[in-house]
C-alpha cells in the first residue's frame, strides 16, 4: 500500500537517517503516552455512556470489566505509540501523510531501530528469542524445583500455574516465530537469490511487534497474571484475574506479527526466486518455510478469533463462553483449529533445517527430494482436519472421535516420508560429524520417539487414559525440543559462521550437544513412565509414590538447563573475543547460495543476480554447481542459450 | 564421492564493491507490481479467515436459527448493503480517474466513497441502538461481534481512503504510479465483499 508513496527515495538526494532520541527509549516513552491517551479515551467513553469509569463492582463472572476495558484501549494505543516511537513514524507513517521519510542508520544502531534489511531483522529475531528461550527456560527450572518432591511448598499452587502458563506461551512463541523469524528471514532471501524480502517494511513491523508481546506478558503479572495455561480455555479464562486480558491482547498482536511474516514469506518465495530456480531446485529449507508460512497466514486468524471472543466476553459482556447460550467447546474447536497446525509451524522449518544440514554434511544429495516436498505439502493440506484429537475427552459428539483418530494417524504418512528422507540421506553418506550434524542426528533420534509416542495419543482408547498426564508433556517436548529446538541448534551452529564471520568452538559445541542430548532424554523419557502411572499435568504436586522418578527428572532437567549455559558461553566467547577464529566464505563446503558469498554477507547479498543452474544438493555427482554469478549483462544470454 | 565441489571458491567474487551500483538493477529485476498484488491478495485471503471463524462461531452458538422475527431490521440491512456497493463502485471510479490523470475527479470519488462508508457505520449504530436482544444471548453475541469486527475493518479502510485522497492532493499518484490508490480501493471492496457474502447473510438472511 505504501511502496508508491514512500518506497524508493529519489536517487539524487542521500536519504536522511533516523536520529534524535534513541529509538527504543523514544518507543517506550511513546508507549507510555499512548497508553495514557488510550486510558483517557476509555474513561471518557465510559463517562459519556453514563457509567462510572472506575466502577469496582465485579461482573457476574467475578471479573472487573471497567479495569479491563481501560486496559484494553490503553494497550491498543500504547502499542501504536511504541511502533511510532521506535521508528515507524519516520520510516513509514510520515510517508502516508505525504511527508518525507527517513532511512535507517547504517552503523550498529540499525539493530535498534526499524531496519528493513532482512539480515538485520533475522538477527533481531534471533537475539530476542534466545533471551526469551532462556527466561522461559528459567520458568521450567523453577517448576522442576517445585516438583522435585510431592507436596512441596516452594511455590503456591496459583504461582505454580502462573509460571507454568508463562513458560508455555513464551516457549510457544519462541517455537512459532524464532525459526521463521530468525533463520527464515536471514536465509530464505539469500537461498533463493533475492536481495531482500518482498515487503521489507512489513517485515520490520512483524519484528517490532514482538517486544510488545513480551513486555505485555510481564506486565500482565501486575494485573494478577493468568493461570489458564498457554491454551487459555474458558470458562476459566473468562473468570480469572485481569492479567488474562493482557495475555489475550499480547497474543493477538503476536498472531498479527506471524500473519504478516507468513504473507511476506509466501510472496517472497513465490515471486522472487532467482532466474533458473524452478520449484525443483528450491532448497528444502525454503520449501519448509513456505509450507509453514501458509499455515501461519491462514490458520493464525482462528487463534486471534478465539482470543478475541474471550476478550469480548470479559470486556463487553458477550456470551460466547458463559451465560445462557455460552459454549466453552466452541473455544476448543477454534483454538485447536489453529493450534494443531501451529505445531507444524514449529516443526516444518525444523524438518527443513535438519534435512538441509544432513544433506550438506553427509555429502550426498537429499534423498527423495520430491517426496519430501510432497510430504511438506501433504502436511499442510492435512493439518486442518486433525485438530479435534486434542479434544477426545472434551465431551464433543462421540461420532467425531473415529474420523479424527483416522485423519491424525494418516498425517503420520507424510511425516514418515520426511523421516525416511532424513534416513536415506545419511545412509552410506560420508558423515562429517561436526556440531550441526550431531544436532541434526539428535533431531532424527528424538523425533522418532516423539512420533511413535504420538500414536498412543492419536488412538482414542489410549488417549482417554493418557489425556492430561505427563505422557502428553513428554510427547510434545520430544517433538518440540527434541524436534524443533534440536534442529534450531543444528541450524544455529551451521549458519553462525555465515552470519557473524566467526567460527564457534567445536569443543564447546560438542559438549553442548552431548549434555543437551543426554539430559534431554533423561528428563523426558521418565516422564512417559510418570504419565503412565497417573501423574497429571498442570498441577503443582503429585502422588507420593512418584517422588523418586520426579527427583530424577528434576535433577536431569537442571543439567539440561546447564547445557544451554554452555551454549551461551560458546556464543559470547566467540563474539566478544578478539582472536576468535574467522570463518571463511564456505566452511562446510556446501553448495547452496548462502555459501557462495562472503561471511558475513554483504549488504546487497550478491554481487549480481545469481543464476541457478543446478540442484542445491548435487554432491558427488560431478555435475553442475548450484548457481553462478555473472557480472555482465551477457549472463542473460548464457541462460537462455 | 571423493572430491568436494569447489563452487564457492570459484565464484566467491567481488562482493562488496558492486553492491551500490547493483541495487537499482536488482530492484528492477523483481516484478514489483506483481509482488504488491500477490501480497494484497494473500493478506485479504488471510483476513477472510477471520470472518469465517466468526461465522463458524455464529453457527455453533445459534445453529441455523435466525433472530426472532423483526429483531433485526431487514430493510435497513438491505439499504446498508446497497450503500456499501455504491461506495465500492465510487472507489473504482477513483482508480479509473487517477489512471487517466484526473486527480480532482479521483479525490471526489474517494471522498464520496468514504462518506458512504461513514453513513454505513451510522446505520450499524442505529441497528445497535434499536436491537431488542441482549449482547449476552447467542444471537446477540454473534450479531454484535460480527458487525463490530466488520466496522473495525471498515474504519481501517476509511483511514486508507482518506490517506490516499490526501496523497493525491499532494501530487503523489499519477497515471503511471497509483498502486497506493488501487490497493486501498481493493481493500475497501474486500471489506464490502465480507459484508455481502458473510456478515449480511449470516445475520440477516439465515
Amino acid at each position: 500500500m505504501t511502496t508508491a508513496a514512500a518506497g524508493v527515495l529519489p536517487a539524487t538526494s542521500r536519504p536522511s537517517r533516523i536520529t534524535g532520541f534513541f529509538p527504543i527509549l523514544r518507543g517506550l516513552l511513546f508507549a507510555v503516552i499512548g497508553g495514557l491517551i488510550g486510558a483517557g479515551i476509555a474513561i471518557a467513553i465510559r463517562s459519556a455512556m453514563g457509567a462510572d469509569p472506575f466502577d469496582r463492582t465485579p461482573s457476574a463472572n467475578g471479573t472487573m470489566p471497567s479495569t479491563e476495558q481501560i486496559v484494553t484501549v490503553a494497550f491498543v494505543f500504547g502499542t501504536l505509540g511504541w511502533l511510532l516511537g521506535v521508528g515507524f513514524w519516520e520510516s513509514t507513517v510520515s510517508g502516508w501523510l505525504g511527508y518525507r521519510t527517513k532511512g535507517v542508520p547504517t552503523d550498529w544502531r540499525r539493530y535498534l531501530t526499524v531496519s528493513e534489511d532482512h539480515k538485520v531483522i533475522g538477527i533481531q529475531y534471533l537475539a530476542t528469542f534466545i533471551v526469551v528461550l532462556l527466561i522461559a527456560g528459567l520458568g521450567a527450572m523453577t517448576m522442576r524445583a517445585q516438583l522435585s518432591q510431592p507436596g512441596n511448598t516452594l511455590l503456591s499452587p496459583d504461582t505454580y500455574n502462573r509460571i507454568m502458563s508463562f513458560h508455555g506461551i513464551a516457549m510457544v512463541s519462541v517455537a512459532v516465530a524464532s525459526v521463521m523469524g530468525s533463520f527464515g528471514n536471514y536465509f530464505v532471501p539469500i537461498m533463493i537469490g533475492a536481495r531482500d524480502m518482498a515487503f521489507p517494511r512489513l517485515n520490520s513491523l512483524s519484528y517490532w511487534m514482538v517486544p510488545v508481546v513480551i513486555a505485555s506478558l510481564f506486565l500482565s503479572q501486575l494485573l494478577g497474571g493468568w493461570d489458564s495455561g498457554w491454551t487459555a480455555y474458558p470458562p476459566l479464562s473468562v473468570k480469572n484475574a485481569s492479567g488474562q486480558v493482557m495475555f489475550n491482547l499480547a497474543i493477538i498482536v503476536f498472531g498479527l506479527s506471524s500473519i504478516f511474516g507468513g504473507i511476506n514469506f509466501i510472496v517472497t518465495i513465490v515471486k522472487m526466486r532467482a532466474p533458473g530456480m524452478g520449484w525443483g531446485r528450491v532448497p528444502i529449507f525454503v520449501w519448509s518455510v513456505l509450507a509453514a508460512a501458509f499455515l501461519a497466514t491462514f490458520f493464525t486468524q482462528f487463534f486471534a478469533a478465539s482470543l478475541t471472543m474471550v476478550l469480548l466476553d470479559r470486556i463487553v459482556g458477550t456470551g460466547f463462553f458463559v451465560g445462557q447460550g455460552g459454549a466453552p467447546l466452541l473455544y476448543e474447536h477454534t483454538f485447536w483449529f489453529y493450534s494443531h497446525p501451529a505445531v507444524y509451524i514449529f516443526v516444518l522449518p525444523g524438518f527443513g533445517m535438519a534435512l538441509e544440514v544432513l544433506a550438506h554434511l553427509s555429502r550426498k544429495p537429499l534423498f527423495a527430494y520430491r517426496w519430501a516436498v510432497a510430504a511438506l505439502i501433504g502436511i499442510v493440506g492435512m493439518s486442518g482436519i486433525v485438530w479435534a484429537h486434542h479434544m477426545f475427552v472434551s465431551g464433543m459428539p462421540n461420532a467425531l472421535l473415529g474420523p479424527f483418530m483416522v485423519t491424525t494417524e494418516l498425517i503420520s504418512i507424510p511425516t514418515g516420508l520426511i523421516f525416511l528422507s532424513a534416513l536415506g540421506t545419511v545412509w552410506m553418506g560420508r558423515l562429517w560429524l561436526t556440531t550441526p550434524m550431531l544436532f541434526a542426528l539428535g533431531f532424527v533420534f528424538n523425533f522418532l520417539i516423539g512420533g511413535v509416542t504420538g500414536i498412543f495419543l492419536a488412538d482414542v482408547p489410549t488417549d482417554i487414559s493418557l489425556h492430561d498426564t505427563y505422557f502428553v508433556v513428554a510427547h510434545f517436548h520430544y517433538t518440540i525440543i527434541g524436534g524443533e529446538i534440536f534442529a534450531l541448534f543444528a541450524a544455529f551452529y551451521f549458519w553462525f559462521p555465515k552470519m557473524t564471520g566467526r567460527m564457534l568452538s567445536e569443543r564447546l559445541g560438542k559438549l553442548n550437544f552431548w549434555m543437551m542430548f543426554i539430559f534431554f532424554n533423561l528428563t523426558f523419557l521418565p516422564m512417559f513412565w510418570a504419565g503412565l502411572h497417573g501423574m497429571n499435568r498442570r498441577i503443582a504436586t503429585y502422588q507420593n509414590d512418584l517422588a523418586n522418578v520426579n527427583l530424577f527428572i528434576s535433577i536431569s532437567a537442571w543439567f539440561l538447563g546447564l547445557s544451554f549455559l554452555v551454549f551461551v558461553i560458546n556464543v559470547l566467547r566467540t563474539l566478544l573475543s578478539k582472536n576468535a577464529p574467522r570463518a571463511e566464505a564456505n566452511p562446510w563446503k556446501a553448495r547452496t547460495l548462502e555459501w557462495l558469498i562472503s561471511s558475513p554477507p554483504p549488504v546487497e547479498n550478491f554481487p549480481s543476480t545469481p543464476i541457478v543452474v543446478g540442484s542445491p544438493y548435487g554432491y558427488g555427482t560431478g555435475g553442475r554447481p548450484h548457481a553462478v554469478f555473472a557480472l555482465t549483462g551477457a549472463a542473460d544470454e548464457e541462460v537462455t542459450a | 564421492m571423493t572430491t568436494m565441489p569447489l563452487v564457492a571458491e570459484e565464484h566467491e567474487l567481488h562482493v562488496a564493491d558492486h553492491a551500490e551500483t547493483h541495487l537499482a538493477h536488482h530492484e528492477e529485476e523483481h516484478d514489483r507490481p506483481g509482488i504488491n498484488r500477490l501480497g494484497l491478495w494473500v493478506f485479504m485471503a488471510s483476513e477472510s479467515m477471520l470472518f469465517f471463524a466468526m461465522s463458524a462461531a455464529r453457527l455453533y452458538l445459534n445453529g441455523f436459527n435466525g433472530p426472532d422475527k423483526g429483531a433485526v431490521n431487514l430493510g435497513l440491512g438491505i439499504g446498508l448493503t446497497l450503500i456499501l456497493l455504491a461506495s465500492s463502485w465510487l472507489g473504482y471510479q477513483a482508480t479509473g480517474a487517477i489512471s487517466k490523470g484526473k486527480r480532482r475527479r479521483a479525490i471526489t470519488a474517494l471522498l464520496l466513497a468514504s462518506l458512504l462508508g461513514i453513513v454505513f457505520i451510522g446505520g450499524v449504530g442505529i441497528e445497535w441502538r434499536t436491537a431488542e436482544f441482549s449482547q449476552n444471548s447467542p444471537f446477540g453475541t454473534a450479531f454484535f461481534s460480527m458487525t463490530g469486527l466488520h466496522v473495525l475493518h471498515l474504519v481501517t479502510g476509511l483511514i486508507g481512503l482518506l490517506l490516499a485522497a490526501n496523497l493525491i492532493r499532494k501530487g503523489q499518484f499519477g497515471p503511471g504510479d497509483h498502486w497506493g490508490v488501487t490497493a486501498v480501493v481493493r481493500y475497501w471492496t474486500f471489506v464490502d465483499v465480507m459484508w455481502l457474502v458473510i456478515v449480511f447473510p449470516m445475520l440477516y438472511l439465515l
